[in-house]
Parts: C-alpha cells; structure tokens; sequence
C-alpha cells in the first residue's frame, strides 16, 4: 500500500437499527488514529453499502448492527462484494452479536467480528495489522 | 436554614478541620487528585450547612405534591402506592409476546410496556424490502389492527395500563389500541397509557424518525388535541431523555435536551392554539437510570424542578398538573456488560434503587443478559423482583423523598438544575431544540461525551469491573432468545390473507381522504382510527403521509 495514502475507512449502519453511539465513537477514534473514515449515517442498505465502498474506494468496511439483523444483513453485503469482484476489502462488524454467530460470519468473510466493552484502541491495531491492500 | 451566628460557627469549624487535614492529605493523598461526577461537576470533599446558607427550603424544594414538586409530585408517593412495575417487551409474533405479556401480569407486574419491532416502528410492512432481517427482532411486529387485536388477547385494557414505545407512527398504533378496546366493550375514555410521540429525540438520538419535523409536529399536536377530547386518560407523549443518554450524553446534558425538546412540544402546540392546561396535563417523561447514584437521584429531582418552573414561568400554566413533571425510568442498557454478565444484577438494582429514591412513577429493570440478545424469562423474573425487593424490603418506598435535605443532594440538585437551564438558553438560541438538531448541535453535543467517556474507560480512568479490572476468563452464554428468521414468512402470509379479506375499495378511499386531510389542516387522527378499523396496513398509512410529507434527511455530525 501507498505510505502516503491514509487508510480508509467506511463506517456504516446497515438496516434500520438507530444505535449509532458505538460506530460514531470507533469514527472519532479512526479519525484520530490518522484514518480517513466516511460515515454514511443510518439505514443503509446492502446495495447502498457495496455501491459507496467501492466508489469510495475504502480500504475497510466497518459494520455495525445491534438490532440482531446482522444474520440477514451481513451474509448479504458479502454476497454483493463477491459479486462486484471486491476482495481486497478488510470488512469488519461490530454491536450485539452472540458469540455463536460469530464462526459463521467468519466463514463468509467478516474478518473479526468485535463485541461490546472492546477498545477502540483494539480495533485501530486490528485495521492497521489486516489490511488487504 | 440556619442562623448566621451558627453559620458563622461552623465556617470556623470547617477551616480548623481543613487546615489540619492539609497535613495528613500530604502524608495520604486522596484516590484522585479531582474528583468530579460523570456531568463534570466537581465534587466536594464533605457538604455541609455552608452549601445551604442560602438554600430557600420553600421555593427550591416545597412539600410533596406541592410546586416546584423537587420532593415529588405526589403528596405521598408510594406510601399511597408503588411505583409502577413496567418491563418493556415485545419479540417475534403477537402470538409469542402475548404470551410473554400473560408471563409478567402473572409475576406481579402491574402494567406493560410495548417493544415494537424496527419496520413497526419506521412505518414499514413485514413484506417491505428493508424489513428483510429486522421482522420481529427488537420488538413485536406489528403490520395491522389483525396483529394488534392478538397482542392484546386475553388482556383487560380497562385495568391493565399500556406504554407503547412508538414514535412517528404513534397516531396509528394509538389508533389500533383505541379499535381493540372497542371490540373488547372498553371506551376509549377509560383507556390509561402512553404512546412514547417524541420525534426529536428520534432525530438526536435514537433514529426511529420518519417524516421531517414540521409534519411530525403537525401530528403530535393533532394527537395532543384528539386525546383531550377522546382518550383524556392518556400520556400523550412521553418527552424521553432515556435514549439521550444511552447514546453518550452526560446527565446534564440528558435534563437539558430532555426539556429542551419538552419546550419545543409546548411552543408547538400553542402555535396550533391549544391551550397549555389542556395537553399541559397529559405530558409525561422518561429517563435513564444511570450508574453515578447519587448524580442520578439529584437529576431527577432537578428535571422536576426544572419543568415546573419552565411551566408556569415560560409558559404561564395555571393547572398544577400541568407542572408536575410525571416520568418513567428505565435502567441504563449501555451501562450493562457482557463481560461476567450476573454482575449486572447488581448494577440494574443500585440505578432501580436510584429511580425509587428520585420519585419515579414507573419502572423498567433490565435483564442481566440484555448485552447479547433480548432477555430471556428467568432473567426478566430477577429484574422484575428487583423492583418488588425495592418496594417490599428495602423500606426506602416509606419516606417521600427520603434523601431530601441532604446537603450533598440538595447542593447536587441546585448544580444540575442551573447547570442544565444554561444549556437551555443556548437551545433557545439556536432557535429551539427542532434547530438545534437540524444543526447538528445536540448530535454533537451527545457524541463528544460518548467519545470522552470511552476514552476515558480505555485509559483507566473510569473503571468498569469485569471489562477494564478484575477481568476473568469466560465461556460464552448460552440459550439466548433467538427469533426465528420464519416469522417474516408467516407475517407476510398473514399480509397477503388480510388483503385478499378487507374491503380493498374502502382502504383506497380512506387513504386518499387520509392523504387530502395530511395536505390541509384537519386533525388527522379520526381519518387514521377510520383507517386501522378497515384494516388499512401501518405500511399503507405511513406511505400515504410519506407521500404527502417526505422524509427526513439526517444532517451529518462525523467528520
């Protein structure tokens, strides 16, 4: 990758949940880890989500969803990514999501899956250490 | 409270005390070098009668029941009656949370409270493309007067009060309640509860918004203005801080937002020319439990005090009631964790406790495990019995306001109420809370204090036991409450049985008198009851006033 260019990131809410605190806070924290973060508000669909990651040409998709829709939302966004030939994307999701979901997320290609009470710190290293591009 | 001779004495007193502690404190510093509470009110060492030299026990304070209601708003409070014991619930079909309704009535709850799913509460049909994945996820879901009619099998709704957490389609879920009533014989007169009706907060903090806010506003005061006349017993509005300060805010800010957007339902309404004793009445409000206990009992003591004064000097009410500022409280859910999650229990009973010692009129007490998934029925059970161990064991409910007089509470009360009003003549300076949202300055204002109070975790600062100290290995719970990803199949077949049965002609014809009235001036509520009656869908209704008004486009505030 560019050293000159700042990693970037898209931080997202799919689907309709409104709990917006945790993407808002990892945002600030990218933001002053050096990272270049757009973030696209609520209520995105997964097309939308597919369709701004590549225009934005994001390095990192960061999903976030405490609504639980998670298990129809984020199959779908990988789904579409494939389908666009996007593969050197580091997605990564957050918010309420049981620990028995998480293999099965991992399986279809969501890097780390990161739980409530994780450090924003934690997620910053995680992002710098797994870039895929 | 005292005279100056003893004033004089124990100012005498204090400094011989702080001059010796100077001494030892080089010896033994304190933990913390300042101390100051999650609001960033420093705190003192020791209060004394020095902070109340000039406490006026009569204007700040008064009896119970008696303005500006600082000490309740009932002249006995639960010594007349407990609290009510209110647990919000909703999953999956009306079949399942009917079920689970039937549950807590059982174990002694004495009211409910109804968590609708998202597309419920974004107006959108379970057959809706981006209800896909959502279909009774965080709530009960919801399509028409059919499903509404199931939700409340069984339940007498002339006994039992109902709180609905319901926002922008609040007039049609109102409507609903007010159609099953009927059916089951009960008048919509004798009907008690509350639809939640509080878009601003949607707007700053919680995202369930639909249409802009001018329209919003528009329903709201039709709403206000139909219940006076046709459900007199009902909460018109619950005002809600709670998800102001889930998202970040810090007490303060969740008093000062709260009443901020209270003002801006007032000012509409009279803009509308209702008159303030009528709907001033019916308004009610919701906060956050949170963990500092004492700042929280404080704040609601000051939130009361607030609103009374802003009712009666502001906005020149008359009736008392109409400065009473009734409110339900719930625990705060981004304060549970899911690292060693029985710890939970603890922290849900200390910010119940708080709710209880603030005057609260109801109660909801999260379950330990709401960080993974929705509450499974034992661990509702404990939470319910945390508010009946309060109740029935503790004492505390035998006093009104049994803190009250504290030097520290009333110091900390005074320091929130005047911490709290500046941030409100700033609103009033942006134009309102509707502007101040619109400018991104309550988003703000809420995300830079979620920000800090994480950094502030993450650097050590703050402990939060279980997550940054006293960590233990852990497996991972098991059994959570799933939803089966079906109940959108079987919620959009029962859609499509429902269409193919209703009078499709007369749906048509009350949404376009529906959509005729959204561009005029009529109250749109008779034409919504008249809709859910025909069995017109909530996605219908919400689209035919989408049609009309739009939707809202959220400002940004990252970046």
């Amino acid at each position: 990758m560019d050293n000159k260019r700042k990693i970037r990131v898209l931080a997202t809410k799919p689907g309709l949940d409104g709990h917006d605190r945790g993407i808002k806070v990892i945002a600030n924290a990218l933001m002053d880890a050096g990272m270049e973060v757009i973030y696209t508000g609520l209520r995105q669909s997964p097309e939308q989500i597919v369709e701004t990651s590549i225009q934005e040409d994001v390095d990192v998709v960061a999903l976030s969803i405490l609504s639980g829709a998670h298990d129809f939302l984020f199959p779908r966004i990988m789904e579409l990514l494939k389908e666009k030939g996007v593969d050197d994307v580091l997605v990564i999701g957050g918010g309420i999501i049981p620990d028995e979901d998480i293999p099965s997320l991992k399986e279809i290609g969501i890097a780390e899956v990161f739980g409530p009470g994780t450090y924003t710190d934690d997620i910053v290293t995680y992002i710098k250490n797994n870039l895929k591009r | 409270m005292f005279d100056e001779k003893e004033i004089g004495e124990i100012k005498e007193e204090y400094k011989k005390w702080s001059d010796k502690l100077k001494g030892k404190l080089v010896k033994r510093p304190e933990r913390k070098a300042d101390f100051a509470n999650t609001s960033g009110i420093p705190l003192k060492r020791v209060c004394t009668p020095l902070d109340a030299a000039d406490f006026d026990y009569m204007k700040e304070l008064g009896l119970p029941g008696e303005y500006p209601y600082t000490r309740g708003v009932q002249p006995t409070m639960y010594r007349g009656r407990f609290w009510t014991m209110r647990q919000y619930a909703g999953f999956a079909t009306a079949e399942d949370t009917n079920r689970r309704y039937r549950f807590l009535l059982d174990q002694g709850q004495t009211g409910l409270s109804v968590a609708f799913d998202l597309p419920t509460q974004i107006g959108y049909d379970s057959d809706h493309p981006l209800a896909q994945g959502e279909v009774g996820k965080v709530g009960v879901t919801i399509d028409s007067l059919k499903d509404m009619e199931t939700l409340f099998d069984q339940i007498p709704m002339d006994k039992v009060s109902t709180s609905m957490t319901i926002n922008s389609p609040a007039a049609i879920l109102l409507a609903m309640y007010i159609a099953v009533a009927e059916n089951q014989g009960i008048a919509s007169k004798d009907l008690r509860g509350t639809i939640q009706n509080d878009i601003l907060k949607e707007y700053s903090a919680r995202g369930t918004y639909i249409f802009p806010p001018k329209p919003s506003m528009r329903i709201i005061t039709d709403i206000f203005s139909f219940c006076s006349e046709k459900v007199p017993q009902w909460n018109t509005i619950s005002i809600s801080g709670y998800h102001i300060r889930e998202a970040g805010s810090t007490a303060v800010q969740e008093v000062a937002f709260t009443l901020a957007d209270g003002i801006a339902y007032v000012e509409a309404a009279l803009e509308a020319g209702l008159d303030v004793d009528e709907f001033g009445p019916r308004l009610s409000f919701f906060f956050n439990a949170h963990l500092d206990f004492l700042e929280e009992i404080a704040k609601f003591r000051a939130a009361r005090r607030l609103w009374a004064t802003i009712m009666r000097d502001r906005f020149k009410a008359k009736d008392p009631r109409s400065m009473m500022m009734r409110f339900h409280t719930q625990t705060a859910g981004c304060t549970l964790t899911a690292q060693q999650p029985k710890n939970n229990i603890v922290r849900v009973a200390f910010q119940a406790l708080s709710a209880v010692l603030g005057g609260t009129q109801s109660l909801h007490t999260n379950s330990m495990d709401e960080a993974f998934a929705l509450p499974g029925e034992e661990a509702v059970q404990i939470a319910l019995r945390t508010q009946q161990l309060i109740g029935h064991e503790s004492g505390v409910a035998d006093t009104v306001d049994p803190l009250g007089g504290s030097y520290y509470i009333e110091e900390l009360t005074e320091e929130i109420f005047n911490r709290a009003k500046e941030y409100i003549d700033k609103i009033d300076e942006f134009g309102g809370a509707a502007s101040a949202i619109e400018q991104g300055f309550i988003q703000r204002e809420i995300q830079d204090s979620a920000y800090r109070y994480q950094r502030e975790i993450e650097k050590g600062e703050r402990v939060v036991v279980g997550v940054n100290k006293f960590q233990v290995e852990e497996e991972s719970p098991k059994d959570l409450l799933r939803v089966d990803p079906a109940v959108r199949v079987s919620q959009m077949e029962r859609l499509k049985r429902l269409k193919s049965e209703r009078d499709n002609a007369r749906v048509k014809n009350i949404l376009s008198e529906l959509k005729n009235a959204a561009e005029g001036k009529d109250n749109l509520m008779p034409i919504i009851v008249d809709a859910v009656k025909a069995y017109g869908t909530l996605g219908e209704i919400c689209d035919a006033l989408r049609d009309v008004f739009g939707e809202y486009q959220p400002v940004s505030t990252i970046g």
